[in-house]
């Protein structure tokens, strides 16, 4: 039996976590939403917009940027501390890596805060798009206009370079390290076998696609940006090459805006443009529908732990819970 | 103006040489009491001195498109920024762009017309270009972006008239005309001009230059013409590498005319829809390296309601826009401003159109 607890957060929809097992919403005002057993409580965290929202890789804290040049990292206590400041630029790309590492962007400046708390500047010399931490070591992916550049960032190794023309955006690795995928300027994804280089292109969307999550084991990426949620499978020697995507939850007239694996099962959640969430099974395609049409695009999903809750939030700032 | 039906967030692109004054203004939109919270976006903060939650500052970020077109340029930069404010919708209600005062302005409008996501929250509301009267005469003879910013604006502001005679003055305003004969001119001191003869103008539109009708602000279908090497496919497994088309815009100083920007209105009868989009698309194809500002209104056959088109370069985009009134002639118009057109082409080829 599905149910919904539906919130009024009031603001753009950033990002939506959960911390241990309270939901946390990150919203455009600035402010964290949390929902404790205690209730509603919010935090204000950055004057001037929030852009960006991660969660550490331990899970205990949630990492935000914002347009007063702050990260700043905000425990289940509701303790927010800051971790770095580029001042008045706008912080909008955030990636959280092993020990504590931090990767942050704001246009054309990209830096990491290492584990020891020391600045690196691995501004690439165009536009950054995306950044992302290996699954192993501490090695990071800028994407950036015309490519993507790998940085070992503990090490004074040169960067290696992934070429491809074009802006590219959100970085994502495999969970297994095979893989670099970009989401591009145009309506693609662009992905690299680093074990050789080998370039993947992967398009046909009528959308932009903005949102991407690996299934559990990372057999398959999940993307939006076409009027199903489009999956690529990345098992096998060879990846999505000569592969057909699996097309889940196509609906006519509306474009999915966000994507959300089930952490065990192959299964995914599908947010659309008009606000209504479904989950769709991998193996036959049965659809159970989670969240009718509301009034703006779902912007943000996340499971819990355990999958058994799923939590929505919407570009309008409507938000909840959702209990399978 | 009742902008029910339009929710997109409107924007303001300033353009214009530094030292112009284009600081003074956006100082003004910062400081005054106007009712209207802008978000402002700047090239660099420098003399402005206001502290603002929404005063960004943004490196000009070109990004071509691998699309086969080969004008099809964007500011990647203002695509990341607009997005950014979307998450603060609420808190401002209309955007200002301020460009360099060496900026291509065409990437820039451009932008409005080729991010879909851009396009579905944002309008362009006008192009303003901010000049020196003591200094655009030789800018021009100079320099060929004083040029493309005049003739891209629909708004210009004639600073510091107070440092030029009345005999000069006179000489800058037919010069502009020459280039740009369907923008408004407003003659300013130290920026000292009402707000709202250059803020939320609904310029970029056609009403001023082609009709006299004040409430044309709609929303618009967009649709995008790119050529016929666009990559619109839908092929889910499509590995292959492709092919890129460069941007060649020449920037060459060189040999160039200081008045090689020239514009044209035509005027036609009802048109025939087919005849009219193929040979539209066929200029913009053709032409529309040379095309900096295209608008026009259309009438076609058994069509109850006006269509407008407009472009920049080889960007076009129409849309029906209202019924024609009673009495209203039945007439179709289209103005073309830029450099090394074929002129007697796309008057026969207009003119072809006729139904």
């Amino acid at each position: 039996m599905v149910s919904v607890a539906p919130y009024d957060a009031g603001s753009f929809v950033v990002a939506a976590f959960f911390l241990d097992t309270d939901p946390v919403f990150a919203l455009g005002d600035g402010s964290l939403l949390m929902l404790t057993a205690d209730g509603e409580r919010r935090i204000e965290v950055h004057g001037g917009g929030l852009l960006a929202a991660c969660k550490t890789l331990d899970g205990s804290a949630i990492l935000t940027g914002g347009g007063d040049g702050r990260v700043m990292q905000t425990d289940a206590e509701g303790e927010a501390t800051p971790m770095a400041e580029l001042p008045r630029k706008w912080i909008d790309l955030l990636a959280a890596g092993p020990q504590g590492a931090i990767a942050f962007a704001s246009g054309r400046t990209a830096m990491v805060r290492l584990p020891n708390g020391d600045l690196r500047d691995v501004s690439p010399t165009r536009a950054v798009g995306g950044l992302a931490f290996a699954p192993k070591g501490l090695r990071l992916a800028v994407a950036r206009y015309d490519g993507a550049t790998l940085h070992w960032v503990n090490t004074e190794a040169p960067p290696q370079e992934l070429v491809w023309k074009g802006a590219h955006a959100t970085a994502a690795f495999s969970p297994d390290g095979k893989y670099l995928v970009t989401t591009m300027q145009e309506n693609a994804l662009h992905g690299w076998r680093l074990s050789d280089g080998q370039d993947m292109r992967m398009t046909g969307y009528p959308g932009k696609v903005k949102s991407t999550h690996w299934s559990a084991k990372g057999r398959y990426l999940a993307t939006s940006g076409a009027n199903a949620a489009i999956l690529w499978p990345f098992f096998g020697k060879t990846g999505p090459m000569g592969q057909q995507p699996l097309q889940l939850g196509a609906r006519g007239d509306q474009l999915v805006s966000h994507v959300a694996c089930h952490p065990a099962e192959e299964v995914v959640a599908i947010g659309y443009q008009d606000g209504m969430v479904l989950v769709a099974r991998f193996a036959d395609s049965q659809e159970v529908l989670l969240r009718r049409p509301g009034g703006s695009p779902v912007s943000a999903l996340c499971w819990d732990h355990g999958g058994t809750r799923l939590l929505f939030g919407t570009e309008a700032g409507e938000a909840g819970v959702i209990s399978l | 103006m009742t902008l029910t039906q339009d929710t997109k967030t409107p924007v303001t692109v300033l353009t214009g040489y530094l030292g112009a004054g284009k600081t003074t203004l956006l100082n003004r939109i910062l400081s005054e009491n106007h009712g209207v919270r802008y978000a402002v976006i700047v090239n660099e903060f420098g003399e402005i001195g206001i502290d603002n939650d929404l005063l960004v500052e943004s490196d000009e970020e070109i990004f071509e498109m691998n699309n086969g077109c080969i004008c099809c340029t964007v500011r990647g930069d203002l695509i990341r920024t607009v997005e950014n404010l979307m998450k603060r919708q609420g808190s401002f209600d209309a955007i200002v762009v301020e460009t360099t005062g060496v900026a291509d302005p065409a990437p820039v409008a451009q932008t409005f017309f080729m991010d879909d996501d851009v396009r579905d929250k944002a309008r362009l509301d006008a192009v303003v270009a901010v000049v020196d009267c003591r200094h655009v005469l030789q800018r021009l003879a100079d320099t060929r972006e004083a040029e493309d910013q005049i003739a891209f604006a629909d708004v210009v502001l004639l600073n510091k008239t107070d440092l030029v005679t009345a005999e000069e003055l006179k000489a800058v305003e037919a010069r502009i005309q020459a280039i740009n004969p369907y923008a408004r001119l407003t003659r300013s001191e130290r920026c000292n001009v009402p707000l709202d003869t250059v803020l939320n103008r609904g310029a970029f539109d056609l009403n001023r230059i082609l009709t006299l009708d004040p409430h044309f602000l709609e929303e618009h279908e967009h649709t995008h013409e790119c050529g016929p090497d666009c990559d619109h496919d839908h092929d889910h497994h499509d590995h292959g590498h492709d092919h890129h088309h460069g941007h060649h815009h020449g920037h060459d100083h060189a040999h160039e005319d200081p008045h090689s920007v020239k514009s044209v209105s035509m005027t036609a009868g009802e048109l025939d829809p087919d005849v009219f989009f193929q040979w539209i698309g066929n200029v913009s194809q053709i032409q529309g390296p040379g095309i900096l500002r295209l608008k026009g209104i259309m009438a076609f056959k058994n069509d109850p309601q006006r269509y407008v088109v407009q472009g920049v370069h080889m960007i076009m985009e129409g849309d029906h826009q209202r019924d024609w009134k009673d009495g209203e002639a039945r007439e179709s118009r289209l103005v073309v401003i830029g450099r090394e057109l074929d002129f007697d082409a796309l008057k026969t080829g207009f003119k072809a159109c006729e139904a």
